[in-house]
């Protein structure tokens, strides 16, 4: 029946259903394919957990704080401390060398130079920090930093913990900077304006006004850019020095969970291959944890 | 002056002093926060460039003997790194293809409703997406391509580690997107009886488009330099592999080969010089992009 020929009335019904049931289908697609992100996310956590499985069932929960890593065939035994431990001062170290930086720049950004020219030029220019891929930051701590340190008297010909915090620290600038400029940026000219008159010197008011109104925000900024710190790959592989052991120092070579999953992988199985998968879960539960914590601070400041 | 007013004076120009050593730092540490960019850049252009040319972007890597010969009687190593970047633009099209129908269609979802539990779900759980580190997605895309379903590394694998990554990116920019918005756009178009499907593809889409592809290609920028992912997954490969089901080279993975030969060890820079160009113009080009629609 061609649809011209309908009386009005029970076209537009037909119009309707028809309508209706496309509707129904439009929402039914964007339904679904929410429902891959959770399903993509829920496979990673099982994969990961089933992975894991063998090296947890021979190790027990002690995998976690043994720091015996000896992939000898017959004598095998995989534990993960040393590596926890290498990701945690790393990624600690590198906050720390970054927190002047990244807290200059956002002062330069939200407060000194905010909106000028200049002002545009250095946050562009930062924001090219997080472009620069893993590998290049690698070839530059390696051919670059390294021989610097060496000459400053740094032992382990330059590899070790210190070496790939700098790096670190550098690369995770951007994602620290970001958010507490724009913090920054938002706290109402009539708090400071309040401060001035009574006489406060600019310093005064960044640190009695600005800092206070906006530390939440900065304080999110710095906890998501040390989730970004533990899970840095290739430039920390390069730079760290790849010794399976606790580290004994700031100077210290070491391996973090990336870069012994990086490192090992290649000629990994069984057992080995378990314990790698086994790192990579506390590893997804480790960063999972400090991005939620950031996340949820964020969201409680509204 | 009475003693007081002395006071009180010393005691101005010592906060003053104060002031300006506080701004004098902020200055001095902002400026050596931008100094690694320029100091790398600096180091790739001037060790890289004499590398770049017609042969270095259609020819393969050479064998290790031909660079060392070459090198012996010190002469720029030939071939270049086709293989790297046929490798690096297969995979970034294929994660694409993947990630941005459900990345976007995901966005819509989350801007059309709000303040569901689902919606908030998804939303955190793409959030948390998002931190999960690149080496990660590199062993889910190793236990869930390489080994059930190519048998063997493969660029398909590589695809699929980093397409994990852009998704969240792309479903976060889209619902941003669509957010700023005017709700009467929408409105008047649903007034007039449009389907819903068209409402989206008629007027949503092509409102944010912008926006849409402003996150698109910062997500395609974060992904081409990714290296830790790959090496678990697409592995790398001497020759240009267009088989999605084979092992494929990319252009950090190369990179990585060549840092680890010290014959061809002179290629690094090079290499990755063409990659910061293309990172860097993505970069730029979107920026350009979401500064034109604001």
């Amino acid at each position: 029946m061609k649809l011209g020929k309908l009386p009005a009335k029970q076209f537009s019904q037909l119009l309707k259903v028809h309508q209706m049931n496309s509707d129904k289908i439009t929402k039914g697609v964007l339904l679904l394919s929410s429902f891959v992100i959770l399903f993509v996310a829920g496979g990673m956590i099982f994969s990961l957990v089933e992975g894991a499985i063998p090296a947890l069932k021979s190790f027990g929960l002690s995998f976690i704080w043994s720091n015996n890593w000896n992939p000898t065939e017959g004598k095998e035994n995989y534990g993960a401390l040393p590596f926890i431990a290498g990701t945690i001062i790393t990624s600690v170290a590198a906050l720390l060398i970054s927190l002047p930086l990244s807290f200059s720049v956002s002062l330069f950004l939200g407060e000194y130079y905010r909106g000028t020219r200049i002002a545009k030029i250095l946050g562009t220019m930062v924001d090219l920090l997080a472009g620069i891929p893993s590998i290049v930051y690698g070839l530059w701590g390696f051919y670059v930093l390294r021989p610097l340190l060496i000459d400053l008297g740094l032992p382990n010909q330059g590899f070790g913990i210190f070496t790939a915090s700098i790096i670190l620290a550098i690369m995770i600038i951007p994602y620290a900077t970001s958010l507490s400029n724009e913090i920054i940026t938002m706290v109402p000219n009539e708090l400071k304006e309040a401060a001035y008159s009574l006489g406060a010197t600019r310093s005064e008011v960044i640190f009695n006004v600005v800092v206070p109104s906006a530390r939440s925000g900065i304080i999110a900024g710095y906890i998501l850019s040390f989730g970004r710190a533990l899970g840095e790959t290739m430039a920390v592989t390069m730079l760290i020095g790849n010794a399976n052991i606790v580290p004994d120092g700031f100077f210290s070579t070491g391996n973090t969970m990336a870069s012994v999953i990086a490192n090992q992988f290649g000629e990994a199985d069984g057992l080995k291959l378990s314990s790698l998968i086994a790192i990579g879960l506390l590893l997804f539960l480790l960063t999972g944890i400090i991005n939620a914590i950031g996340k949820f601070i964020i969201k409680r400041m509204g | 002056m009475n003693a007081a007013a002395k006071i009180t004076a010393a005691n101005l120009s010592r906060r003053t002093l104060k002031d300006k050593l506080f701004k004098g730092l902020v200055l001095f540490l902002s400026l050596i926060t931008i100094s690694p960019i320029v100091l790398i850049i600096y180091k790739l252009v001037a060790k890289g460039y004499r590398q770049i040319s017609l042969d270095f972007i259609i020819k393969t890597p050479p064998n290790t003997f031909e660079a060392m010969t070459a090198l012996s009687n010190g002469e720029l190593i030939p071939g270049g790194i086709a293989n790297g970047i046929t490798g690096t633009l297969l995979m970034v099209v294929l994660a694409s293809v993947i990630a941005i129908p459900v990345g976007v269609i995901t966005g819509i979802y989350l801007y059309e409703n709000p303040g569901k539990p689902l919606a908030n779900l998804t939303r955190s759980i793409s959030d948390i997406l998002q931190g999960v580190p690149s080496i990660v997605l590199g062993l889910i895309a190793y236990m869930w391509i390489v080994k059930p379903i190519t048998s063997g590394f493969s660029a398909l694998a590589g695809s699929v580690s980093l397409s994990i990554m852009m998704l969240p990116m792309i479903v976060r920019s889209t619902e941003e997107t669509l957010k700023m918005i005017p709700q009467s756009i929408k409105e008047a178009a649903v007034a007039l009886g449009v389907p819903y499907y068209k409402v989206i593809l008629r007027v949503l889409i092509p409102t944010g488009f912008s926006g849409l592809l402003t996150g698109i290609l910062l997500g395609i920028s974060r992904i081409l330099g990714e290296t830790a992912p790959l090496m678990l997954t697409a592995l790398g490969s001497s020759v240009i592999n267009l088989d999605i089901t084979k092992p494929t080279s990319a252009i950090p993975l190369l990179i990585w080969e060549f840092y680890n030969d010290p014959n061809m060890v002179d290629l690094i820079w090079s290499s990755s010089l063409l990659l910061m160009g293309m990172v860097l113009t993505l970069n730029l080009v979107s920026k350009r992009i979401a500064a034109r629609t604001k």
